[in-house]
């Protein structure tokens, strides 16, 4: 397969796995709370019914809030082109690294928070705000993890991130690289909207941050935010498992090697949404000016992964 | 080269000129943003001749001032990149100018602003030229005086002349360090640049840390580096907002090329402390900016004290640029001081076309308070437009420009970490926390930014009936969104320009390495690489696919307009919506330990019952805690002594002139008790 096939193909696989991952995600923790839960497959059968859906918009909205969803599907979408989802020697690893990961998330979070405010809700004003508050307080962790890792590969590109590991497996079970594996994991909680920071399953003012963003939006505006939403938790559970444990990753391009990336990935995937549904039936949600304090603790693992990637 | 130079000169003269005589009104105006036009073009054409072809240009004037001994120019790499981004601020500016100024026609305001705007542009434009002492100091102070006479455009407002007086005193304070500066530096000698350079390696290491100290203290204080920055937040409320864009797009900057021409070129760098205390006031400087515009409401005094921030961003990568310079490791260096020229361009670009956006606001709401606006994308759909284009750029998001420098200011303190002293590495990794906390907080402070002033439901009549503002003023921004983007689309081609012109200042072999492959940018060793270009066009093509195919295959039936869901409330108003204060809410409990805000609430009940509340009035407030404890008793104190000359003020002719008397006696007889005569 031609390399550069590589990329929409990865998007397509990333895509077409996102609301099937929130969906086991959502499955498992029903069953870890003893409920029967809706079947996996659910997302996606609302995101059909919201594309077929009529669009209703708030009379005090503008062209912003009819923009955005576009964006922030758009930004997370190219962020898949750039992660290695199934194979290690992407072809457009020279054209972004791990920080443009990052910006590019950061970009999607922007226009999401514009967009909460557009339609004059408090409601909206309320999501926008705490997400944004979220969002910076993660930053510090997520760049001092870069670092660590980038440390130990030579370099922040995802490919040669994954490669180095790959090259000397015994890097993976380096205390760095898990402290900075811990942090990454916290900030995925806090990033994609998960308990205990934000609870996806509710729609209480005083819970929600995502929820309250996108209150106003309905039909195929909802519907991409959905999607982008999902893809974004398919993202960071990627970054863990392939950037840390990155056996299964295509070397070569040969279909056999691709469709065996696919099934670990899957598997990653499971194993990683198994870990959130356990931590979100174990714990409450945080009150909301309890969550620096969490973050600030993930900004210690990461600050103890540089140490220790430097020192070891 | 000569020629582009005296047309410089004469286009700004002329502006001036025109100014003071044609009356005032629209030919004055236009007549003076014409001449203020020609000179920054010719400005921008005299920098790519030496940027690009490597073109040289110095001029010697020996009779011009000849008492003191003639005023000398020369153009460098290092001078061509700040005339550069002084030239594409000034074009737009002066543009938007002859259009905001209109609300001083047929006052005589009017001749005020367009003569200082073209002597604040000539001297500005002129100071990364000048090749003396003599020269460069007169221009800087040239560049002060006639900014601090566009800060009181408006001096009849109270509010105008105190700031002015910040601006004064603080601009004076850092004049004089630089007078010490350069006297130090100097020892006797004649002042041309080639001198000091050659005789700047005799000094003592004293002397040499001396001249350091001061010129941190005087160009910090032009930079409105943290804890000199206390005008910055004054001055551009104040200032008419196309000279507010100057000020903050182009002059500040003008303290980060002095730091640059006397630590690195003149004195060619230093001990590694030099460089750890540059980066760590860059890093305070840039988190507590932050900090501090995420408080603030008057949009103009937001994007003040994000001046502020940004000067802390550049400040990072200068002081990276000099440790790494004083520990050997050239590339490292030649990396960070990319990094740090590269913001300086870019944030010229972004911050002058988001102070000309809140002065089409300002101009057509008559508030600079984010409380009372809202709503405006609709009466002013292209500044709503390009104020977002800047705030983008400035929170560092791709595909814009700020991105692109963020991302090499972050790469450019990875190889930190390898520094032989552990001290070092320690603080390379803080300074990346508190860059990339810095970013994230940058983010939401331009979401209140825009979102707050530009979206949602009007929150007072003013903002409700909002018209667009003029051509002009439209064109002027237009033109600073599209640098915008050509800035980050074209890194490729800039970037290996920015390392020719810092390569000799740390010593790095010419042709330097460069720090681009094909499209992308690539760190030293190929650590890291990433191409703007690419981002942007396959975020661009990502975003057209998802519209494309949305409109393909998804539902089309037609669009419902309805309420915002109220929890059941019918009307919905502007009251309900958030504010900018209740936006900022959460990071100022969060950092309540910092900002120390004070409270006060008082509820009143009714007399019969607790359960009923009459009235609730709540104060709160925020004072920085440099001013209270830093600038406070400084103040008190030259109060105090002046009170005290007061005294010899007596107001009578016959005091003064035996204090002329006296004055003269007791010069003479110093003279003869010393001997000199």
């Amino acid at each position: 397969m031609s390399p550069w096939l590589l990329g929409p193909v990865q998007a397509s696989v990333a895509l077409l796995l996102a609301p099937g991952l929130v969906g086991a995600v959502r499955w498992m923790k029903a069953r870890l709370q003893n409920r029967r839960g809706s079947p996996p497959w659910q997302p996606y059968l609302e995101l059909r019914k919201l594309f077929a859906k009529e669009v209703v918009v708030s009379n005090n909205a503008s062209w912003l809030f009819r923009a955005a969803p576009f964006i922030v599907f758009g930004s997370t979408v190219a962020v898949t082109l750039l992660v290695p989802l199934l194979a290690v020697p992407l072809p457009f690893d020279g054209a972004g690294d791990l920080v443009v990961v990052v910006y590019l998330l950061l970009l999607g979070t922007f226009f999401l928070a514009l967009a909460g405010l557009d339609p004059g809700s408090s409601f909206g004003g309320m999501g926008a705000s705490r997400e944004m508050t979220v969002a910076a307080l993660a930053e510090p962790t997520m760049a001092l993890a870069i670092f660590a890792l980038a440390w130990g590969a030579g370099s922040t590109n995802l490919g040669q991130i994954a490669f180095r590991t790959l090259a000397t497996p015994s890097e993976a079970l380096a205390p760095g690289h898990l402290l900075a594996f811990a942090a990454i994991f916290v900030v995925t909680l806090a990033e994609t909207g998960r308990l205990p920071v934000d609870n996806p399953a509710t729609h209480l003012e005083l819970t929600m941050i995502h929820e309250a963003m996108v209150l106003e939006y309905s039909g195929r505006y909802l519907a991409l935010l959905e999607w982008a939403a999902a893809l974004k938790l398919l993202i960071f559970f990627t970054l863990l498992g392939n950037l840390f444990v990155p056996w299964g990753v295509a070397v070569t391009l040969t279909p056999g090697a691709l469709l065996w990336a696919v099934f670990t990935l899957a598997l990653k995937l499971g194993a990683l949404g198994g870990a959130v549904a356990l931590v979100e039936t174990h714990i409450a949600k945080l009150r909301l000016f309890r969550v620096p304090e969490l973050l600030s603790a993930s900004f210690i693992l990461a600050l103890l992964a540089v140490t220790a990637s430097f020192l070891l | 080269m000569r020629a582009l130079f005296l047309l410089l000169v004469a286009g700004y003269a002329s502006g001036a000129a025109a100014a003071l005589v044609l009356g005032t009104g629209a030919l004055a105006r236009w007549a003076s943003a014409l001449g203020a036009i020609a000179g920054a073009s010719a400005g921008l054409a005299l920098a790519a001749g030496a940027c690009v072809w490597g073109a040289a240009f110095s001029l010697d004037a020996p009779d011009l001032l000849g008492v003191v001994g003639g005023m000398a120019f020369r153009l460098d790499a290092l001078g061509a990149v700040f005339l550069a981004l002084t030239s594409l601020v000034a074009a737009p500016s002066a543009l938007y100018g002859a259009g905001y100024s209109r609300a001083w026609d047929g006052r005589p305001a009017l001749r005020q602003v367009g003569f200082m705007l073209n002597a604040f542009l000539l001297t500005m434009s002129l100071v990364p030229l000048a090749d003396g002492t003599l020269t460069f100091l007169l221009l800087w102070e040239g560049m002060s005086l006639s900014s601090y006479f566009l800060v009181m455009t408006d001096a009849d407002k109270p509010e105008v002349v105190s700031a002015g007086q910040w601006y004064l005193a603080m601009t004076q304070m850092g004049f004089a360090c630089l007078l010490g500066a350069f006297l130090l530096l100097q020892s006797g000698g004649p002042g041309s640049f080639a001198d000091l350079r050659a005789a700047a390696d005799a000094l003592a290491p004293g002397t040499r840390d001396m001249v350091f100290a001061l010129a941190l203290i005087g160009f910090g204080s032009k930079a409105g580096l943290i804890p000199l920055h206390v005008w910055l937040p004054r001055a551009h409320p104040a200032a008419p907002s196309h000279v507010s864009a100057l000020m903050s797009g182009a002059m500040i900057k003008m303290g980060i090329y002095g730091l640059l021409r006397v630590g690195l070129d003149l004195l060619g760098g230093g001990p590694a402390w030099w460089g750890g205390l540059v980066l760590a006031l860059g890093a305070v400087s840039a988190l507590l900016g932050v900090l501090y515009a995420l408080m603030e409401h008057d949009l103009k005094s937001l994007l003040a004290y994000h001046s502020v921030e940004n000067i802390g961003l550049i400040t990072i990568g200068m002081g990276a640029g000099l440790l790494f310079a004083s520990l050997e490791m050239p590339a490292a260096a030649a990396l960070a001081l990319v990094a740090a020229l590269y913001h300086t361009v870019n944030h010229a670009v972004f911050k002058g076309l988001l102070f000309l956006g809140a002065g089409a606001v300002l101009h057509a709401t008559g508030t600079r308070d984010m409380n009372r606006m809202g709503g405006l994308i609709r009466g002013m759909p292209w500044t709503a437009a390009l104020f977002l284009v800047g705030s983008v750029a400035i929170s560092g998001l791709p595909p814009l420009n700020g991105f692109v420098s963020e991302w090499l200011l972050f790469q450019s303190l990875l190889p930190g970490i390898g520094a032989p002293s552990p001290l070092v590495a320690v603080l390379m990794v803080l300074a990346l926390g508190m860059l990339a906390l810095t970013a994230g907080l940058c983010a939401a402070c331009f979401v209140k930014a825009f979102g707050i002033t530009f979206l949602a439901i009007p929150r007072s009549p003013e903002a409700e009936h909002a018209h667009e503002a003029a051509w002009s003023m439209r064109a002027g921004m237009v033109v600073l969104a599209g640098a915008c983007v050509v800035l980050s689309v074209g890194a490729f081609k800039i970037v290996p320009r920015l390392t020719e012109v810092v390569a000799p200042l740390v010593g790095l072999p010419v042709p330097a390495p460069s720090f681009s492959v094909g499209w992308a940018l690539q760190t030293p060793g190929g650590f890291a690489r990433m191409s703007p270009t690419l981002v942007a066009a396959g975020l661009g093509l990502v975003v057209l696919a998802a519209w494309l195919a949305v409109k393909t295959f998804a539902s089309r039936r037609p669009l419902r307009v309805g309420e915002t869901w109220g929890c059941g409330r019918v009307v919905q108003t502007p009251r309900m919506e958030y504010t900018a204060t209740a936006f900022a809410e959460p990071l100022r409990r969060i950092f309540a330990a910092f900002y120390r805000p004070s409270e006060d609430v008082s509820i009143d009940f009714h007399p019969d019952s607790r359960y009923f509340v009459q009235s609730i009035s709540y104060h709160s407030a925020i004072v920085p805690w440099f001013e209270r404890y830093l600038y406070a008793p400084v103040i008190a104190r030259v109060r105090r002594w002046s009170e005290r000359v007061l005294a010899l003020q007596s107001g009578s002719a016959h005091a003064y002139l035996t204090y002329l008397v006296a004055a003269l006696v007791l010069l003479l007889g110093w003279l003869v008790v010393t001997g000199q005569r």
